[in-house]
């Protein structure tokens, strides 16, 4: 029986038949609308009419919440009956750098206790910088019993005692996918919690793991999955243990190897490589920890289909890459470390013509003796080789205004510009002049500009061409750039689409701060640290927009007046009660 | 950091350059090369004290060693997330340890130019110190928890994996090993001021 089916009772009174607009039934509609994917178009949808609203809620399966604090799970529940899918995200993104206090909040466990009672027939929960304790986990292992994919993106506050319990009593579970947290790594053997005829899973990545599984009992599960489609497997796991599980799984799509560190002897290089032949069907690759260089061959028969290739954690030279790139024809996003230098980019330019994204990571990003890494002269040959790239992720320790004017003019679809020069406040290191007319040269000729992080020395100018240009952008990220308060007004003022707007170490003050006020709403957070905004400042804004959440964490030492980080952001649940008492919330009445 | 003006904390500034240097003006002279668009003289001024304190204290209010302005410990700069931090870290101490040696770099305040030298040749910190006595005909001293390197006018310290500098002795010498980056050999009155602490 639908466990949703009294919902006719709970609906408000239907109008007669006659006066109704819609000549369709209810279920016809939501059938029709439960087609709809796209959250956006679901949003247009719910706005037509009443029962198009309703129809809406009746028929979504997945919601999306970009802020955790922007809506209670009991508006959700509300709302939405019929969820079986949600993403929630929680703490500010600047909380990845260490700029949000330890306990900030955020905590998953009042959704799952509402989750249990409203949607008992969850099936999946991805969350990105949430605090998850190892309470939660055995929680939500216990009380969903249709539970099948958690997926944790920077989250804290578990254990891999936490893992275990999921593994335990998840008896439906298709996707165990572990990233990037700051996990307790107990050890333990939480791969051995999945019962011996458990063979349902897809996906399974515990990469960032620091202990090591149970092998034993991977090797197993991996035989026994044979829907498995992606496998990430940490740094401990060794070559010749990787090629035991990789001959139970020719239809992975998605790899993450171990370590490719230890020595090998010459028929076990050529079973190995034998094995990779086998791996026609992959479309990422990823790991490779520690690689050494001399074994990368082994995985070129794997690389034919490859679209996404991440390297970032394999320290490879310029030479090592070109080699390996010239078996990646498919290739669509690569991330690589800068390590491989401005000559490895220009084999990048050279050999992925299809390239759409490119990320290169500092391999020493707090060295400030290193000479290498790359330069601007390794992106414009990327920009002169890929001219389908429209994101990038780009840590140098050089660049000029030139340059950025010829990588926007060979790429001019930009959709994510993320450029981060990392000596905070550098000027063009061949004219010495602030970099604005490059972020403005991106503004200009970029209209489909969606993203986008500046740096260097910069003045106001840059934030005048921000604001009268992009007219599509929906994040900015700040750092160590402005001259005054009109800087961030001209942001605020032209930017139409604006979304998401995070700050530091800007001379922003309160009348920057308060120009915005009609703006937030629109938004979904501000993010303003180390800059000149005052407490004063921040009670005005909370007074004066009482839908908005307007919290402050000062820092140990500081003035009184001083607002150090200020973080503001829409909700209609107002302001949390779970706040730490580092967190000030000024919010209105 | 509004109080940054007033206490005349430049006179009271560690620094790593060469005595009678200058150091570096890199965000000093920032500011002159911005555009003359400034709502007031007192926020430029302001954001260039705010920026040359945030480059030197870290997040809770301590204050680093004030490197050349822009490359110094500022908080969460450049962005990067931790869990990239550990690994670079880890593989690279992995890397130098598998190999045969491991450099490292010697400053000694007062001298013309900076030495290396292969941490994995000694076994313990006498040998370490002895060393560097020898390298730099200077005399370092014994250490003792209490009081550091007293009855001399150097203190070891070293740059620890997370970027702190810590004093030479402290931990066992194997985990030393691992965690230090870089040598620095601090002389006179900064010594004082460390064993002061």
């Amino acid at each position: 029986m639908d466990p949703y089916s009294k919902r006719k009772k709970e609906l408000p009174e239907r109008p007669p038949e006659s006066t109704r607009p819609s000549p369709f039934p209810d279920e016809v509609l939501e059938l029709v609308l439960g087609l709809l994917k796209s959250n956006k178009d679901r949003s247009s949808v719910s706005l037509v009419c009443k029962d198009w609203y309703n129809a809406e809620s009746w028929s979504r399966t997945h919601v999306f919440i970009g802020n955790c604090y922007s809506v209670s799970p009991e508006i959700v529940a509300r709302r939405f009956p019929k969820i079986r899918s949600v993403t929630l995200k929680g703490k500010p993104r600047f909380s990845d750098f260490n700029l949000v206090p330890r306990n900030w909040g955020a905590d998953i466990q009042s959704w799952l206790v509402v989750f249990a009672s409203k949607y008992p027939f969850l099936e999946e929960l991805r969350l990105k910088r949430m605090t998850v304790t190892d309470e939660s986990l055995e929680f939500l292992a216990l009380n969903f019993p249709n539970f099948k994919a958690l997926s944790l993106l920077s989250c804290d506050g578990f254990s891999t005692d936490g893992l275990a319990a999921i593994a335990t009593h998840c008896k439906n579970l298709t996707e165990l996918d572990i990233q990037e947290n700051g996990i307790d790594d107990k050890s333990g053997n939480w791969l051995g919690c999945l019962p011996e005829n458990f063979s349902s899973l897809e996906v399974l990545n515990f990469a960032n793991l620091n202990s090591d599984v149970n092998f034993d009992a991977l090797e197993r599960l991996v035989s026994r999955c044979k829907s498995l489609k992606v496998l990430k497997v940490n740094k401990n796991i060794s070559l010749e243990q990787l090629q035991r599980l990789l001959v139970c799984t020719p239809q992975l799509t998605e790899l993450g190897t171990g370590s490719i560190s230890q020595e090998l002897t010459e028929r076990q290089y050529t079973e190995l490589e034998n094995t990779f032949k086998h791996c026609k069907n992959l479309d990422t690759l990823s790991g490779l920890w520690e690689v050494m260089t001399p074994y990368l061959p082994v995985l070129y028969p794997a690389c034919t289909n490859l679209t996404f290739l991440n390297l970032s954690y394999a320290a490879l030279q310029g030479l090592e890459l070109a080699n390996l790139l010239r078996h990646c024809p498919q290739l669509r996003r690569l991330w690589v470390l800068d390590t491989v230098e401005d000559k490895g980019l220009e084999a990048v330019g050279s050999n992925c013509p299809l390239l759409e994204e490119l990320r290169v990571f500092p391999a020493d990003p707090f060295d400030e003796e290193i000479v290498h890494g790359v330069t601007e002269a390794g992106f414009v040959a990327v920009s002169y080789g890929c001219r389908r790239l429209h994101y990038v992720l780009y840590f140098c320790r050089q660049m000029t205004n030139a340059a950025v004017a010829t990588i926007v003019q060979n790429c001019p679809n930009f959709t994510h510009f993320r450029l981060c020069i990392m000596n905070p406040g550098q000027p063009d290191y061949m004219t010495n002049e602030p970099m604005d007319e490059a972020f403005g040269a991106v503004v200009k000729t970029c209209s489909k500009l969606q993203r986008l992080s500046v740096s260097g020395l910069l003045t106001d100018l840059t934030f005048e061409y921000v604001g009268r240009y992009a007219k599509n952008l929906e994040t900015l990220s700040v750092a160590f750039a402005g001259t005054s308060d009109w800087g961030m007004q001209c942001v605020l003022g032209g930017c139409t689409k604006l979304r998401k707007l995070e700050i530091r170490d800007c001379p922003f003050g309160n009348a920057a701060l308060l120009s915005g006020l009609e703006k937030y709403e629109s938004m979904r957070s501000l993010w303003m640290s180390s800059c000149n905004v005052t407490m004063n400042g921040c009670r005005l804004l909370a007074r004066e927009m009482p839908r908005l959440n307007v919290e402050v964490m000062k820092e140990e030492g500081s003035d009184d007046s001083q607002a150090d980080k200020v973080y503001v952001y829409r909700s209609v649940a107002g302001p949390r009660r779970d706040a730490p008492p580092s967190v000030l919330t000024l919010s209105g009445i | 950091m509004a109080y940054e003006g007033d206490l005349n904390l430049k006179a009271t500034e560690l620094r790593l350059g060469l005595p009678g240097s200058d150091e570096p003006k890199k965000q000093a002279s920032a500011p002159s090369i911005r555009s003359n668009k400034r709502a007031s003289p007192e926020i430029a001024e302001e954001s260039r004290t705010r920026s040359n304190s945030s480059a030197s204290i870290a997040e809770n209010g301590d204050r680093g060693i004030d490197e050349p302005p822009a490359k110094a410990q500022v908080v969460g700069w450049p962005p990067i997330r931790s869990y990239r931090k550990n690994c670079f870290q880890t593989k690279q101490n992995d890397a130098e340890g598998e190999g045969a040696c491991m450099y490292v770099k010697v400053r000694v305040d007062g001298a013309p130019y900076l030495r290396k030298i292969d941490l994995k040749v000694y076994k313990s910190y006498p040998e370490l110190l002895k060393a560097l006595e020898n390298m730099f005909k200077l005399t370092i001293g014994e250490y003792s928890e209490r009081e550091g390197y007293n009855g001399s006018n150097y203190s070891p310290t070293y740059e620890d994996k997370e970027g702190d500098w810590m004093l030479v002795g402290d931990v066992p010498w194997e985990m030393f090993i691992c965690s230090c980056k870089r040598l620095r050999i601090m002389k006179g009155s900064e010594t004082k001021g460390l064993s002061c602490l």
